[in-house]
């Protein structure tokens, strides 16, 4: 072990909602990853550090959208060794970052909050818009129908652990098609469907482009230009009502009920669910 | 007339291409400034993949030196990778630049920074997707001025029918000149169309057009004479140098990619130029003289860079950095500051001497002692004295035994091979010198577990240095002397397994013996090379010595000349050789002289210490050494 003194306790934790929008879509992981800690470093936000010879700041990702897969719902934890206000560090994170990874929420815990509040746990399913340019609304409006109606839709793809088939459609609550936003904008006459769904959390995971590969077993719906997907929310899912929830409400409440006032830290322009999202304005501006 | 972006037609593409991040754009600290409020549009080139050129010094400071400039817009560009570009010429998308994607051959220049003559074929891609004719004599008004720039712009005949033009030295003050050449001409109305541009910028003496000059061929093959071939365009073409570093504190803002990227971390020149006189080095002759940047404004740069990028680790970068004046107050200076942020610092490039160690130290407080990476160059003390390379092998034991005493576990020795008037004996040398530093190591800690990694690479003989009249040695015999080096370190049973070898075979050091050396006859090889596939030649996965040796062959079947001639052949001191019309600044008879005493084993002292040996730089350009010490501390700043 090195020597000097032990490193700074964390005392309080910070959960954040963040967005990857426009041409940052194509971000991986890894280069989410980086961008966050040196935006923590920027903004001088006092991050704590693991023990060891080579510390790393303890910041923690729950799940992550495929590089290339917009999203207005990814989440993070900071571990601070300073009680910060969290609508102070929404805003400082998200001007150290770079316009398209933007910070859209922060909520603090407590500091003691136990590993059964993990976030993780909350993040039960996602709701997804899938636009699919060039294709035929009837066309998808079809495919959808027999989707639905099938019984098991069994996919195959290559996981980490080596090619897979399983079935995609037990993990669907929602697949519909959704009003095109653009159109009558005249942005775009050509044909287009975009598709929403909600699809619970699952091992393996099920991901649009599965329920993509399902739509093209069940109808022969093949769009003829890649996919773009939208992670629009993710949290509990109500089973009863097929709505999402905020995952970070449980979070506020704790916040609240122990007086402070410092919880909720919403940005300005937060879009709820279902919300047309700038998503497709931004990367189009670029 | 305004440009239009290709991301729109770009950005359904990408899904189906290899790290499509990096071609996005989008990283903190870029710029992108609307096209028609500006005169000047310069398109900045690196040559090779976006991972190996974001982190390009040069390019990010031409980069916001242009953008601070009003009426002045600069967007950069990179090589695309292959899978890229066949996605490119599918759809019919041109060369772009990342900043907004706007397509290169809309811009007033298109700068290309050459740091190695591997990137030429990756030109040739970038001009072809462009829409840019390769012949800069097919080029018309409607196209960019293709610029290049860099170390290898010091000879850059074996693209000189691809180049519009060409600067040699530090592109600070001269891109600043020839954006004010571009802008008048442009408010004149562009007399004289595309010449009558280049005309001007070859007036100043300062910018090579290669097509004003005619190069004349002896019948064995030799050069004859290169002449101007128009009134007004001087003989020779001057480098430039920036003389006060410390007007000119760039980059003030790096740019922070999203990709992965080979250096993460924010570089301040601490110094330019370099007089230890090391004969192999090119970097080292034409960056002359030494000038300093002062303490207060490297702390002051260290500081912003930080701020301005979030990045964890500061690099001091020179061609010998423990040489600054003032390098110890730098090092416990900064190592004060940061101490406890989780700042790291590095100092790449530094030589053989305890010194160091105290630096080494101060850069590694409560950290890890893992590695720490000498370069002697030559095995034997003979060898040494040829390159110039002022280190005794007590030096180097002294010196590795004071690192291990200090706690540092492994050690990395940098060699070259095919060194001019080397032997067998000479490299096998390096393996005694390998056993003697475990050996030290050994008896200093008392442990087993030291390491010794010897790292060795081909020399290539570059041009303006006393080896541009040397003969390279061939390949074969290089890479039979490594084996003979890791054969003699495999059979040592006492130390063998401790001692770590790392060396590239020597064909591609062939190649770029080729094009450092090469005249404009060389240009057909590399364009043979390209429409044969070549792309990447710095890669070893793409690069393809049977593809070179065959274009060369093909190429040059009806010249007296062959791929031998150019890199195997020692020239005279009478003979005219392709860059002799640029100038370094060195003075040609002090460079023979040199290259005879290279061949005597007879060393020369280092300059900023010792009376001037006449190298002729300081003279000539005008310039002189500007060093410290200022005397002057960095205060702590506060630190978040």
């Amino acid at each position: 072990m090195p020597e000097g003194p032990a490193p700074a306790p964390v005392i309080q934790r910070l959960r954040v909602r963040y967005a990857k929008r426009g041409r940052l879509r194509f971000t991986s992981h890894r280069d989410i990853s980086r961008a966050v800690e040196r935006a923590v470093r920027r903004a001088g936000i006092p991050v704590a550090f693991s023990a060891g010879f080579t510390p790393h700041p303890k910041i923690s990702y729950a799940g992550a959208a495929a590089t290339g897969v917009a999203s207005e719902a990814e989440y993070l934890e900071i571990g601070l060794t300073e009680p910060r206000d969290p609508a102070r560090v929404r805003a400082e994170l998200d001007a150290a970052l770079p316009p398209g990874l933007d910070i859209v929420d922060v909520v603090a815990l407590p500091a003691g909050t136990g590993k059964s509040s993990a976030l993780a746990d909350r993040l039960q399913a996602s709701e997804w818009r899938v636009r699919l340019g060039g294709v035929a609304e009837g066309d998808a409006a079809a495919a959808v129908s027999g989707f639905l109606d099938a019984g098991a839709v069994e996919v195959e793809r290559l996981t980490k652990k080596g090619r897979r088939r399983f079935d995609v459609r037990a993990a669907v609550s929602a697949l519909e098609l959704a009003p095109d936003d653009r159109r009558g904008t005249g942005a775009t006459d050509a044909p287009c469907a975009i598709l929403r769904m909600v699809v619970r959390h699952t091992t393996p995971a099920v991901r649009p482009d599965d329920i993509l590969t399902g739509l093209r077993q069940v109808a022969d719906l093949a769009p003829p230009s890649p996919p773009l997907v939208t992670r629009l929310a993710q949290g509990p899912l109500d089973e009863r009502t097929g709505e999402l929830a905020d995952p970070l409400d449980p979070d506020r409440e704790t916040a609240a009920a122990a007086g402070d006032d410092a919880g909720r830290a919403d940005g300005p322009a937060l879009p709820r669910s279902g919300d047309a999202v700038g998503v497709d304005a931004v990367s189009a501006r670029s | 007339m305004s440009v239009e972006s290709i991301f729109p037609r770009l950005e359904p593409l990408l899904p189906s291409v290899q790290k499509p991040i990096q071609y996005v754009g989008g990283e903190l600290n870029s710029q992108a400034k609307d096209w028609d409020d500006a005169t000047v549009r310069w398109a900045l080139m690196y040559p090779d993949a976006y991972e190996v050129g974001l982190p390009n010094q040069g390019v990010q400071i031409l980069y916001e030196i242009l953008n601070e400039r009003e009426g002045v817009l600069a967007e950069r560009t990179y090589a695309v990778w292959p899978d890229m570009e066949q996605v490119m010429r599918e759809h019919g998308i041109p060369q772009f630049t990342v900043d907004s994607h706007r397509p290169v051959g809309a811009f007033d220049v298109l700068g290309v920074s050459f740091s190695t003559e591997l990137g030429y074929t990756n030109l040739l891609t970038a001009l072809d997707l462009a829409g840019i004719p390769f012949e800069a004599a097919e080029r018309d008004d409607s196209h960019p001025i293709v610029l290049a720039g860099g170390h290898a712009a010091f000879n850059p005949e074996p693209i000189a029918d691809f180049l519009d033009a060409a600067v040699l030295g530090d592109g600070e003050e001269i891109a600043l000149a020839i954006t004010e050449v571009i802008r008048e001409w442009k408010d004149e109305g562009e007399p004289g169309g595309r010449d009558g541009l280049l005309l001007r910028l070859a007036e100043t003496g300062g910018v090579y057009v290669p097509k004003f000059y005619d190069v004349e061929y002896l019948p064995d093959g030799r050069i004859k004479r290169v002449a101007p071939n128009r009134p007004g365009v001087p003989w020779r073409v001057e480098k430039h140098t920036v003389m006060d570093l410390d007007q000119w504190p760039y980059p003030k803002k790096p740019l922070v990619p999203l990709a992965e990227t080979v250096h993460e971390r924010f570089s301040v020149e601490i110094f330019r130029g370099c007089t230890r006189g090391c004969r192999f080095c090119q970097a080292g002759m034409i960056t002359r003289p030494v000038r300093e940047r002062s303490i207060t404004t490297i702390g002051a740069m260290v500081d912003e860079g930080i701020k301005q990028t979030g990045f964890t680790e500061v690099g001091l970068l020179s061609l010998s950095s423990a040489d600054h004046s003032e390098i110890a107050d730098v090092a416990k200076g900064l190592a004060d500051r940061y101490e406890g942020t989780h700042t790291s610092l590095s100092l790449p490039s530094t030589r053989v001497d305890a010194f160091n160690i105290t630096l080494a130290n101060e850069f590694s407080r409560g950290g890890r002692r893992s590695g720490l990476t000498f370069a002697p160059e030559g095995g034997s003390e003979r060898m040494r004295k040829v390159i110039n390379k002022m280190v005794s092998e007590d030096d180097l034991i002294r010196t590795v035994t004071t690192a291990y005493e200090n706690g540092w576990r492994q050690v990395k020795l940098y060699f070259m091979c095919g060194l001019p008037t080397e032997t067998d004996e000479d490299v096998l040398e390096i393996a005694g010198m390998a056993k003697r530093v475990i050996q030290a190591g050994r008896e200093a800690t008392g442990r087993k577990d030291i390491r010794c990694t010897v790292s060795i690479g081909g020399f290539v003989p570059k041009p303006h240095t006393p080896f541009q009249w040397a003969a390279q040695t061939d390949h074969e015999t290089v890479d039979r002397r490594l084996r003979l080096l890791r054969d003699e370190l495999r059979s040592d049973k006492e130390y063998g397994r401790a001692i770590g070898l790392r060396y590239h075979d020597g064909q591609p050091s062939v190649i770029e013996g080729l094009l450092s050396r090469g005249d404009r006859r060389v240009g057909k090889v590399i364009r043979a090379v390209w429409e044969d596939g070549g792309r990447f030649d710095g890669w070893s996965e793409h690069f393809s010595y049977e593809r070179w040796t065959a274009s060369a062959e093909k190429a040059l079947a009806d010249e007296p000349v062959d791929v031998d001639w150019y890199t195997l052949r020692d020239r005279d001191e009478v003979e005219v050789l392709p860059w002799d019309h640029l100038d370094a600044g060195l003075d040609r008879e002090w460079l023979w002289q040199d290259w005879q005493d290279a061949v005597d084993e007879t060393e020369v002292e280092d300059c900023r210490w010792t009376p001037c040996y006449d190298c002729g730089v300081c003279p000539t350009m005008g310039t002189e050494i500007q060093i410290g010490p200022t005397g002057k501390k960095l205060l702590p700043l506060s630190v978040v």
